[in-house]
C-alpha cells in the first residue's frame, strides 16, 4: 500500500497549509515506529494503564439461546475509558507529544474518542481541545461533562448538521489555524494519509490478540469476524490481522437508521458513491452534485457520510462485507446482550450484535464467531431509557 | 514543462489570465459564491464587478462542507445551495455572462463536486463556457496529477497554492503552477482577519527566486488598506469574505453596496 492509497481510495486531500503537517506526521510516525523507546512506552501504557490484553468471553449463554456458531465477545468495552478508542488514543498522543507538539485537537461524535483523547492528554500532559456537534452533546450529556472534568476544552459545533461530519470539518478547520504547536487526533481509520494507516496500526492490536486467544482457547481461526463501522476504526482493527486468512469472514455492520429506503441512514458501503471528502478517497453518502448527504443514525458514533479508506478497498475486492442494520435491531440488541450475558454494550457496538442474532443461527454449531464489544453501553442508557419513553433523571 | 499552449495556439485572446496581470495596476481579484442569494444577482454582480474593474472574478460553487472557508463563506455555501444552485446552473450562468463580458473567470470549488461530475466532464464544460482557471483547495501538489491532465487539455488553468507552512515545497509547486499562484496570507480558514502576517512577504520573495510566475494573495483581506498594503507585495489582491458579508446582509438589494466597496479596493490600488 503505497502512498497511502489502498486500491483507488485514500490519498491526500488537504489543503496546503495541511499538507506539511501530514507529511511531517508521517515521517515521525515511521521514525517512531524504528524506536524502541516509544514502541515501549507504548505497550507500557497500553498493559498498565489501558488494561490490554482486553478479554476474550465466550457468549456461553447467546450461543446456547441462538444455537449456531459458538459466539466470542472481544472485550474492548473493558478498556480504561470504556472503549476501544483508548488504542488509538495513546499511540497518537504518545506520537504527538514525541513530535514536541503541545496541544492536541479532536473531533468525537458519541464523545467516546474526545473522552479517550481528553484521558490521554491528561496523562501526557498536552493541552487538548475537543469539537462536537452540538446535536451530539445534546445526546450525550454525559461524555461532555467527563471530558472537561479531564481538562478539556469542548467546542460546540452548530454548522451543517451539528454531528460527527461537521466536528471533523470544524476540527480540520482549527488545525489550519494552528497547525504549528498542535497535533490533529484523528479518531478513527479515516481522513488523508497517514491517518488511516497509523489508527489501523495502533487498533490491529485488538485482532492480533483474538488471534492468540482463540488459538489458546480453541487451537483455530475464528470462522467469522464482526464489528460495526461508521469511520470503521473498531472493525479495521479486529480484521486486520485476519486479511490474509481468506478462509475468515469480516463482516462489517453499519448504521442503517431507520432503514435503507428512508432518507434516514448512514450506511455509506449500501448507498454510498465513490467520492472525495474529508482528505480522502472514499465511499460517501452524497448526492448526484457531490454535495455531502445529512445523514442519520441512533447512534452518534455511527451517524457518519464516509468510511474508511481500507474499508473501500477491502468492498471492492470483496475480502469483507458491509451489511446495514437499523436502529430498532440495534436496541433490541442493546437489551438482548445486556438480559443474556449481563453485559450492556455501546449503542455502536450492539449493531454488530443484532446481526450476530441474524447469522448465528444460520451457522453450525462447530463454527466461531467473534463479535468486537468496541465499547461499553453505559454512555447510551439515559438514550436508550429515552428511546423507550421512559422518564429518568440522571 | 510550463503549459504554452496559450501562446500557441492563441486563438483565445492570448488567454483572458495573462491580461489579469499586466495592467497598470496590481489586479483586483473579487470572489463571490454563485447563487448567493440567487443566480440572477450573481449575473448582476459579476458584471458590476468587472465594469468597476474587477480583473479575475472568482466564483465559488457552493458545497455542502468547505472545509477551508471560515464561516462567513460557509453561510453563503448553504443560502447558494438552499436556494437550489447545482454545477450545471452555474456553468449556464457563466455561458451567459460570456455573452457580454471577457473578464476573466476562475471557479473555485472542493475536489468531490468535481469528482462526482467527472474530472473530464467537468474540465470540459469549463474550457467550453469560458472558464480560465480552476481552485481546488483540497487537491494539494500531491494528488494535483489525477487533476491536471484534464484541465490542460481544455485549456483551463488548474491553479496552485502556497500557504505559509509551503517552506520546502515552493520549487516544487511553482514548477508545475500554471496561470498563477495563489498564495494563502496566513494559516487558517478564509474570513476576515484584522491583522495579516509578515510572513507572506517572505514567501512571495522566496516564490519569486523560484520562478517568475503572477501570485495573487487570498485569505482574509477585508479592507482598502489591507488590499494595499498586499499589493505592495504580490501582484494580485484576491478578495472574498468582505465582499459576502455584504452579500448576506443587503441580498437581492448588494449589487450596489458591494460595488461601493471594490471601488473603493481599487482606488486603493491605484493610489
Amino acid at each position: 500500500m503505497n502512498n497511502g492509497r489502498f486500491g483507488i481510495h485514500g490519498g491526500q486531500y488537504v489543503p496546503e497549509t495541511l499538507m506539511p503537517a501530514i507529511l511531517e506526521l508521517e515521517s515521525s510516525y515511521n521514525k517512531a515506529c524504528r524506536d524502541d523507546s516509544f514502541t515501549q512506552a507504548l505497550d507500557r501504557l497500553l498493559a498498565d494503564y489501558a488494561g490490554r490484553p482486553s478479554r476474550l468471553t465466550f457468549a456461553a449463554n447467546m450461543t446456547a439461546d441462538l444455537g449456531g456458531a459458538q459466539i466470542y465477545l472481544k472485550r474492548e468495552d473493558l478498556n480504561h475509558t470504556g472503549s476501544h478508542k483508548i488504542n488509538n488514543v495513546l499511540g497518537q498522543v504518545l506520537l504527538a507529544r514525541y513530535m514536541g507538539k503541545t496541544r492536541v485537537i479532536a473531533e468525537t461524535g458519541a464523545g467516546q474518542h474526545g473522552v479517550a483523547t481528553a484521558t490521554a492528554a491528561a496523562l501526557l500532559g498536552l493541552k487538548c481541545e475537543i469539537y462536537m456537534g452540538v446535536e451530539d452533546m445534546n445526546r450525550q450529556a454525559l461524555n461532555v461533562y467527563r471530558m472537561k472534568l479531564l481538562g478539556a476544552e469542548v467546542h460546540p459545533v452548530e454548522s451543517g448538521t451539528a454531528t460527527l461530519k461537521d466536528a471533523v470539518n470544524e476540527t480540520m478547520r482549527e488545525w489550519t489555524r494552528q497547525v504549528q504547536d498542535t497535533h490533529y487526533v484523528l479518531g478513527s481509520v479515516m481522513g488523508p494519509h497517514p491517518f488511516p494507516t497509523i489508527v489501523r496500526d495502533f487498533q490491529s492490536v485488538i485482532g492480533k490478540e483474538v488471534k492468540a486467544q482463540l488459538q489458546e482457547k480453541t487451537g483455530r481461526l475464528p470462522d467469522v469476524l464482526l464489528a460495526c463501522v461508521g469511520g470503521g476504526s473498531n472493525a479495521i482493527g479486529l480484521f486486520h490481522a485476519f486479511t490474509e486468512d481468506s478462509q475468515v469472514r469480516l463482516i462489517g455492520c453499519e448504521a442503517a437508521g431507520r432503514g435503507i429506503e428512508t432518507a434516514d441512514s448512514a450506511a455509506t458501503m449500501t448507498l454510498g458513491n465513490p467520492g472525495i471528502f474529508h482528505g480522502m478517497k472514499s465511499y460517501f453518502c452524497q448526492d448526484d452534485q457531490g454535495q455531502i448527504a445529512p445523514v442519520y443514525s441512533i447512534s452518534a458514533g455511527l451517524d457518519y457520510p464516509g468510511v474508511g479508506p481500507e474499508h473501500a478497498y477491502l468492498k471492492d475486492i470483496g475480502r469483507a462485507e458491509y451489511v446495514p442494520v437499523k436502529d430498532d435491531e440495534a436496541v433490541r440488541a442493546f437489551e438482548y446482550l445486556s438480559r443474556t450475558e449481563g453485559i450492556i454494550p455501546a449503542i455502536e457496538s450492539a449493531h454488530a450484535v443484532a446481526y450476530a442474532c441474524q447469522l448465528a443461527p444460520r451457522m453450525k454449531p462447530d463454527q466461531i464467531m467473534v463479535i468486537n464489544l468496541s465499547g461499553r453501553g453505559d454512555k447510551d442508557v439515559a438514550a436508550m431509557a429515552r428511546y423507550k419513553g421512559e422518564k429518568i433523571s440522571e | 514543462m510550463l503549459p504554452q499552449w496559450h501562446v500557441i495556439r492563441g486563438k483565445r485572446s492570448v488567454n483572458r489570465i495573462e491580461r489579469v496581470f499586466t495592467g497598470r495596476r496590481k489586479a483586483f481579484i473579487p470572489f463571490i459564491t454563485a447563487g448567493d442569494p440567487s443566480l440572477d444577482v450573481t449575473e448582476k454582480l459579476v458584471l458590476t464587478l468587472a465594469a468597476a474593474g474587477a480583473d479575475l472574478i472568482e466564483l465559488g460553487i457552493p458545497f455542502s462542507d468547505p472545509v477551508a472557508e471560515g464561516p462567513v463563506i460557509q453561510a453563503a455555501d448553504e443560502r447558494s445551495l438552499a436556494a437550489g444552485t447545482n454545477l450545471d446552473s452555474v456553468f449556464n450562468l457563466v455561458e451567459r455572462i460570456r455573452g457580454d463580458c471577457q473578464t476573466a473567470l476562475a471557479l473555485m470549488t472542493y475536489a468531490n463536486p468535481v469528482f462526482r461530475y467527472g474530472i473530464d466532464r467537468f474540465a470540459k464544460r469549463c474550457g467550453d463556457c469560458g472558464i480560465d482557471a480552476v481552485i481546488i483547495p483540497d487537491v494539494p501538489f500531491e494528488e494535483s496529477e489525477e487533476f491536471r491532465p484534464a484541465f490542460s487539455q481544455n485549456k483551463v488553468h488548474l491553479i496552485s497554492m502556497i500557504a505559509p507552512t509551503s517552506a520546502g515545497r515552493i520549487r516544487k509547486i511553482a514548477e508545475k503552477a500554471s496561470g498563477f499562484i495563489y498564495c494563502v496570507s496566513s494559516l487558517g480558514v478564509t474570513g476576515v482577519r484584522s491583522q495579516l502576517d509578515d510572513q507572506i512577504s517572505d514567501l512571495i520573495v522566496q516564490l519569486k527566486k523560484v520562478r517568475d510566475i503572477p501570485c495573487a494573495v487570498g485569505f482574509g483581506i477585508s479592507t482598502p488598506r489591507q488590499v494595499s498594503q498586499m499589493a505592495a507585495i504580490a501582484d494580485g489582491v484576491i478578495v472574498g469574505s468582505a465582499l459576502v458579508k455584504i452579500i448576506a446582509e443587503y441580498g437581492d438589494q448588494c449589487v450596489e453596496p458591494v460595488r461601493q466597496l471594490a471601488d473603493d479596493m481599487i482606488q486603493a490600488l491605484d493610489a
